[in-house]
């Protein structure tokens, strides 16, 4: 290694005889430096611990089916986390993201029906409801100027609510009636919760969805105009008004992707069974956050990865799979991922300073 | 120190107030200010604290529209409705935190809310080579060479992240140039650092507008100078018609200057001979 590397050296000062005009105050952050400064490195790093561990002290996590299930389990964290953290890295929060899974699939589920026989009018209809949620949180704070804490904590009770009552108003039950008789819902549940086998594991289609999601947020964040007005309202809202990014734009369309996100699990938890539970999805909000904040994401805004966060939601799915291969009691589950959390923050916070030191 | 004269007094001002005053309510904030900006031309603005600098810039900024007196931009009077309409007519305004996004990458910064694409829609994405090749030119024209384009911004000292703010400036057709206190923050290098790149400006042509309060700073580089007092005009003069120690003066205000000196005088230790001189301004 050692040679290779002075044989490079060689080579460029041979190549280059005219010294480049350099500053010659900062030296070239070497390689690995450079490696650390990307926010999911830290990331990468627990998650193969934890792979190790899991792999090292449960047996049934070795095989091929259980890190379907792992994946599955990670895929439906993930793909609500990867939005969640775009609004994370411009700088907001949504506390209605769990909730408002729920309100989608109840939205979905109780228009097909009532009112017509073909689940796809409920699915395009809660695709509206979904992005109109998104858009309200947006609108309202950027026309208030109130944290998004508050607004979206408004929200997240106000639709709480609303799932809850509408759902006992119109079904008289706490949960929604079975739609799997009903027209266009094979196509659906091909759509957004069937089974593919891969090298002759089934695999959940959530996982692939995961992917191509997470592929598109990569592209959108580091190669769009869009993804780096993300990266400056987050890092510097009055800067980036005042060069001529759209900041209102930017902030409502990042809520309408998690209201985007939201009717896409809510879509999966309809389609994979049948009926929809109006109470659930309270406080898995608090997980994507986790998810994203793990994954590389800074609390504060203008920074961190879309691929991070899908490491972080793997981690958060190993996790809970991992317990139960264990054969430990899951009741501990909770104080894993606190751990994880803090644990990650810990480290991205020690890499961070590391890199961004001079 | 060698004066350097420059073809400003030849080609006429880009911008040129007359009269100009500024009322918030009953507030006279601002009034009968005459100020003009020549291409290749750095003007000074000093004042102390309150004196109507920000009123001053806010109104050739297009942040405030002026309540008295002629406002003009080559030849032909205007109100400036937002800072958007003064950047169209290429006055731009380099304020002290507004310039930049810390965590962003230098190269990201220079083009943030100006990105260059390539491809069509759905597919355009950023150009980013291009922009890396145009800020690495732009930055090297205004003498600012950095090793990694890459690295946050915020790893910059303040006096690179200012220079890199008017190599922006520069790059997107600023005629004239605000640079609102770019030293008050900075430490005596770094505020060497942004005269050396004011100084840069001046040679590309354009016209600075310099706001300060440090009197040394605005005589190492301004071809004309305006002191500001209590929201009028204390002073309005050309290099050669002021001297360092008079520009000092004017701006502390002579008496109360005097008044501060005879204060130190009862404090020991301070030695006021070798204070510049109260006297001067009056004669």
């Amino acid at each position: 290694m050692t040679m290779t590397q002075q044989a490079a050296s060689a080579a460029d000062a041979q190549s280059a005889p005219v010294p480049p005009s350099t500053d010659g105050r900062t030296a070239q952050r070497s390689p690995a430096r450079r490696l650390l400064a990307r926010p999911e490195v830290g990331v990468a790093v627990g998650a193969i611990a934890v792979f190790l561990f899991f792999f090292a002290v449960a047996p049934t996590f070795r095989q091929a089916d259980s890190m379907a299930t792992v994946l599955y389990q990670a895929s439906t964290i993930g793909i609500m986390a990867l939005p969640v953290a775009l609004l994370m890295i411009g700088g907001e929060f949504d506390l209605s993201a769990g909730v408002g899974v729920v309100s989608s699939a109840l939205t979905a589920s109780m228009i097909s029906y009532q009112l017509t026989q073909d689940v796809w009018v409920g699915v395009v209809v809660a695709l509206v409801f979904s992005l109109a949620v998104g858009a309200f949180n947006g609108y309202l704070l950027v026309k208030t100027g109130l944290p998004s804490f508050l607004v979206t904590l408004g929200t997240f009770l106000m639709l709480q609510g609303l799932n809850l009552a509408v759902t006992k108003l119109i079904t008289g039950n706490v949960a929604t009636d079975s739609i799997s008789d009903m027209n266009g819902f094979n196509q659906a549940k091909a759509v957004f919760s069937s089974d593919i086998t891969i090298a002759g594991v089934s695999v959940k289609i959530t996982v692939l969805w995961w992917l191509v999601f997470a592929a598109l947020a990569t592209w959108v964040l580091l190669r769009t105009k869009y993804g780096n007005w993300v990266f400056a309202v987050g890092g510097n809202k009055e800067s980036a008004r005042a060069v001529g990014v759209p900041v209102t734009f930017t902030k409502i369309t990042l809520f309408m992707a998690v209201g985007f996100g939201a009717w896409f699990v809510g879509m999966h938890q309809l389609f994979a069974f049948d009926t929809v539970q109006s109470g659930e999805g309270v406080g898995n909000e608090l997980l994507y956050i986790a998810a994203a904040v793990i994954g590389g994401c800074l609390l504060t805004g203008g920074y961190g990865s879309a691929i991070g966060t899908v490491i972080g939601a793997f981690m958060f799915g190993m996790v809970t799979q991992g317990i139960v291969y264990a054969d430990w009691n899951p009741d501990w589950f909770k104080l894993f991922l606190g751990v994880m959390l803090l644990g990650a923050t810990l480290i991205n916070l020690w890499i961070r300073r590391q890199a961004t030191r001079k | 120190m060698a004066t350097k004269e420059t073809s400003g007094t030849t080609s006429p001002p880009i911008v040129e107030l007359s009269g100009v005053g500024k009322s918030y309510g009953n507030i006279r904030a601002l009034h009968g200010v005459d100020l003009t900006v020549s291409p290749g031309q750095v003007s000074c603005v000093l004042g102390d604290n309150g004196a109507g600098k920000s009123t001053l810039i806010k109104i050739i900024s297009g942040l405030h529209q002026h309540s008295e007196g002629e406002f003009r931009i080559d030849g032909e009077p205007v109100r400036l409705g937002s800072p958007r309409d003064a950047l169209d007519r290429g006055i731009a305004t380099v304020y002290q935190d507004l310039a930049t996004v810390p965590l962003m990458p230098v190269w990201r910064n220079f083009f943030l809310g100006s990105e260059l694409t390539r491809g069509r829609w759905p597919l355009r994405r950023l150009d980013i080579a291009l922009m890396k090749k145009t800020a690495d030119e732009e930055l090297r024209n205004m003498g600012i060479v950095l090793d990694d384009l890459e690295q946050p911004i915020g790893s910059l000292s303040g006096g690179q992240r200012q220079s890199v703010a008017i190599a922006r400036a520069v790059h997107f057709g600023a005629r004239v140039l605000i640079l609102d206190e770019p030293t008050a923050a900075l430490g005596v290098k770094q505020s060497g650092v942004v005269l050396k790149y004011i100084a840069a400006a001046r040679e590309r042509g354009l016209g600075v507008i310099f706001i300060t309060h440090n009197p040394h700073h605005a005589y190492m580089v301004g071809d004309h100078f305006t002191v500001l007092r209590l929201g009028t005009l204390e002073l309005s003069a050309a290099r050669a018609e002021v001297g360092l120690e008079e520009l000092t003066h004017h701006m502390a205000g002579g008496a109360e200057l005097a008044a501060l000196k005879h204060e130190l005088a009862q404090v020991r230790g301070v030695d006021t001979d070798e204070l510049p001189s109260a006297s001067l301004g009056a004669q």
